[in-house]
Formats: C-alpha cells, structure tokens, sequence
C-alpha cells in the first residue's frame, strides 16, 4: 500500500492543480520543496491560516494570484554570474561559434535579461554579434518587460564590474551602459540583436533551431520527469555539435541527457552534443 | 525512536566547531548529515577538504537530485539554497538570501522538516546571526528532536540563543556532549 500523503502534500498539489486550469502556469513538476516555501511566505505575507485558503485566494481573487504566480517564479539573476564559467566561455566556445556563418542562441529562461545583455557584450568583444541572434525566453512576462528596458539598479554595477573583469572581460564596464540617478541603462545597441520572447519551458514546444542553449539555474527547480521533459526539448532544438550551458551545480547525471552529450567544461557545466 | 537524518547549521566559528565534531564522530556512523554553512558566494567549499583531513566520515558537497543516504555527510554549496524534497531527495535553489544568507539555514531546516517530521535530529551550533531558529522551531513542530550548543561555549553565541529564543531544546550541550549525544541515539538506532 502506498503510504497516505499528509495534508500539506495534498493541499499544495490540489492548489498547483487550480492555478494550472484557471491561469495556465504548470508548476505541478517543480521541486515541492520550493513551491511548498513560496506558498508559505505568502501565506505569511497575507495572513492566510492554510494552503486551502490560499486555493480559494487563487480562484477569486486576481491581485492575490498574480502576486502568488509572482513569487512561484525566480527572477533571481546577475550579469556575468560565476564569471569563471564566462571565462571558459570565450575561452573554449567562442572558437567554436566562430566557425558558423550565422549563431542563433536560445537563452531559455531568461528572466529579467542580465545574461543575455552579458551574452551580447561578450559576442561584441569576440567580433561575433553582427552575425548573431539570441533569442532570450522566459514565461513570467513582467521580467520579460524589464529585460528589455534594459534598465538595472546603479547599486548592482559595482558587482556586475568585478564580474566582468573576473570573466576576461576586455573593456571598461561602463562603456556599455548610461547611468540615470539611481539606474543604468544598457546601451540600445546591445538589445539589437536580442529577440525576447515568451516561452514556457514547461508547456511549449521547439521554435527554432539554434547553436547554443544557455539555461543557467532554471532546471534546479523542476523534478527529474520535467528536467527529462525539459532536455528533449533542448535535444530538439540543439544542432549537432551545438553547446548546452548550465548553471555550476547543475548536472546531466541524474537525467537521461547525459548520453546526448560530452562534457567540454566539466567544472563549468558545458556541453558539447554528440554528433 | 528511528532518526532518520541529522541537519546542522553552523556560522561564524563553524571550522572549528566541525573539526571537532567531525573529529570525534566514527567512520561506521550511519545517520546522514546535512550542513549548512555560512561561506562567502564564491567559496569553492575548499574547506570540506581541510575538515575530511581529520575526520572519519568523508564530507562531500551535495549533488543536484541525489538521494540521501546512511553514512554520508553532505554540505551545502556555497551561493545555493539546499532543500531536502519528501522523497529524500535534495533540491537546490537560488532565491532571495533568507537572514541575509544563501545557503540559508532556515530553508534547509524547514523543508528537512516537513520530509522527516519526527525523525529529524536539528542541531545549532556556533554562530553570530539568527538564521536556522525558525527551523528548529519547524523541527520541533514536527516533534523531531532540537540540539543547541551551549550559548556558554559556544565560540560565537547568538545563533544559539537566537534558536534557543523559538524553542525549547531537547539539549542545550557543549560541542564534545553533542557528539556523545549522536553516538548514543545512533546505538539507540540500531538497537531499535
């Protein structure tokens, strides 16, 4: 006999089964560790007693469900985050890149676009942008919208500097963007060869064919059968001989991608697809 | 009483605190046990190294998915939250800092929890912030069993007073009495 689920189980996935039929976000795969921590910091914020109030919340009330779909997605993101892994980047794939007429990347997940404004600064440096389209998804449109502002807090910039520098960057920092009071803005140039749009990992299908997929820190929070899910999708998408980067703790171990392809970093979770 | 996992969360002081716990426990230990540590973003967690240099039971730094099993020792990576998943499996995390840190001791304990309710050992060590008290007091919620080093010498006290302060500890014990402790419900595992 299958032991019986406590209420929490059952609660959360009854409220992960409602905000999927009524606004069409599938987080009935992710890391029930994390959906279970988001849902009771809001129910801390709002004062609600339990998970099933927060159900009814989330059928009858849009304001409460937009600030719950909100909190379920993750929009924590750096420019140049573990710039060692951007090093190796230049360093080992960049060469490769090199060798094709036209570089279509996908950066899958995207968020509020810190990575793919670091993508396009590094193919500028490589002499590679005028050839290059990156097309940068994610399915929470309000950091999509952000993403393509291109506007970040002045306070991050020292950060994102040293980062840079760390990562084998070749310019001053600051020549790439303008700073406003208390905000920066990437320069328009940057985003000229980004393509944003709205894609969900979970529920959406292939759109193009493409030499790199970069999905740093995305796959961490959903189960295996979704990361399996997720890298068939990848599989489909990736050419032959087409890079897939991860974020640094993320591995193809425990999923069934790991004979699609061969480590070419294996510290910095670089992957080359077998041909 | 079956423990099934052991968490600990250690901050400011914490090298010298394991060297000590780890020194002491036995290599046929079986409980597993989960660390988090505060460290700087971009450590490489070179420390594990220095500490597996005395101690019996090898430390290793947590894999993405694993499952957690008897006899291991597993920390967090430095810059990810480590959360333990009802199936026993780890998941990791980049959200917001919680108590200002990442890995967060609070995240750790409350999800281990909610996987093991009663038969979850919590145990705050040396440290000079808050983090890991609203996790003991899950723990303890669950009725799992909470361990705090004695405030008196502790190498850095207010994380144990700050976990002392939510709950009421099973034990309140200098390092070496904890590790006494462990052995003796780890026998009483095994007698059970």
């Amino acid at each position: 006999m299958t032991p019986h689920k406590d209420n929490l189980d059952i609660e959360i996935s009854l409220l992960l089964d409602a905000i999927y039929q009524k606004h069409g976000y599938d987080f009935r795969q992710y890391s029930q560790a994390h959906i279970a921590r988001r849902v009771n910091n809001r129910m801390l914020i709002t004062g609600l007693k339990n998970v099933t109030e927060v159900h009814a919340k989330v059928l009858h009330d849009e304001t409460f469900a937009a600030e719950l779909l909100r909190d379920l997605s993750i929009t924590v993101t750096e420019m140049f985050r573990d710039p060692e892994f951007y090093k190796s980047l230049r360093e080992k794939v960049i060469p490769i890149l090199k060798t094709y007429p036209f570089i279509k990347i996908w950066h899958a997940g995207c968020s509020t676009g810190e990575e793919a404004y670091s993508m396009s600064i590094i193919l500028k440096e490589e002499g590679l942008y005028d050839r290059a389209t990156i097309y940068a998804t994610d399915f929470n449109q309000q950091a999509l919208n952000r993403a393509k502002q291109g506007i970040f807090s002045n306070e991050l910039m020292k950060e994102y500097t040293l980062n840079y520098q760390l990562s084998g960057g070749k310019e001053s920092f600051s020549k790439y963007y303008t700073s406003s009071y208390d905000n920066v803005i990437m320069h328009q140039s940057l985003g000229k060869n980004i393509v944003w749009a709205n894609h969900n990992l979970v529920t959406d299908s292939v759109f193009a064919e493409v030499q790199m997929i970069f999905c740093r820190n995305v796959l961490i929070y959903f189960d295996r059968n979704l990361q399996n899910k997720v890298h068939s999708l990848f599989n489909a998408s990736l050419i032959k001989g087409g890079i897939l980067c991860l974020g640094s703790k993320e591995s193809l171990r425990f999923n069934n991608a790991h004979t699609t392809y061969n480590e070419l970093d294996s510290k910095h979770k670089i992957f080359k697809k077998k041909y | 009483m079956q423990y099934k996992a052991i968490v600990i969360g250690v901050s400011l002081g914490g090298m010298n605190a394991m060297k000590v716990l780890f020194a002491s426990l036995p290599s046929t230990f079986s409980i597993p046990i989960i660390i988090v540590q505060h460290i700087g973003a971009r450590s490489d967690n070179m420390w594990i190294n220095f500490i597996n240099t005395t101690s019996n039971l090898k430390l290793k730094e947590v894999r993405e998915k694993e499952k957690v099993e008897l006899g291991n020792v597993y920390v967090a990576p430095a810059n990810y939250h480590l959360l333990v998943e009802m199936d026993e499996t780890f998941s990791l995390t980049i959200d917001q800092r919680v108590n200002f840190a990442r890995p967060s001791i609070d995240v750790l304990f409350e999800s281990a929890a909610a996987a093991y309710k009663d038969k979850l050992i919590g145990i705050i060590l040396t440290g000079s912030n808050k983090d890991g008290a609203a996790g003991v007091k899950r723990i303890q919620e669950y009725g799992g069993l909470v361990v705090v080093e004695d405030p008196e010498t502790a190498e850095s006290n207010t994380m144990p007073l700050a976990a002392i302060a939510t709950t009421k500890p099973d034990h309140i014990l200098p390092l070496k009495k904890i590790v006494d402790l462990l052995i003796q419900l780890e026998q009483n595992n095994l007698a059970s």
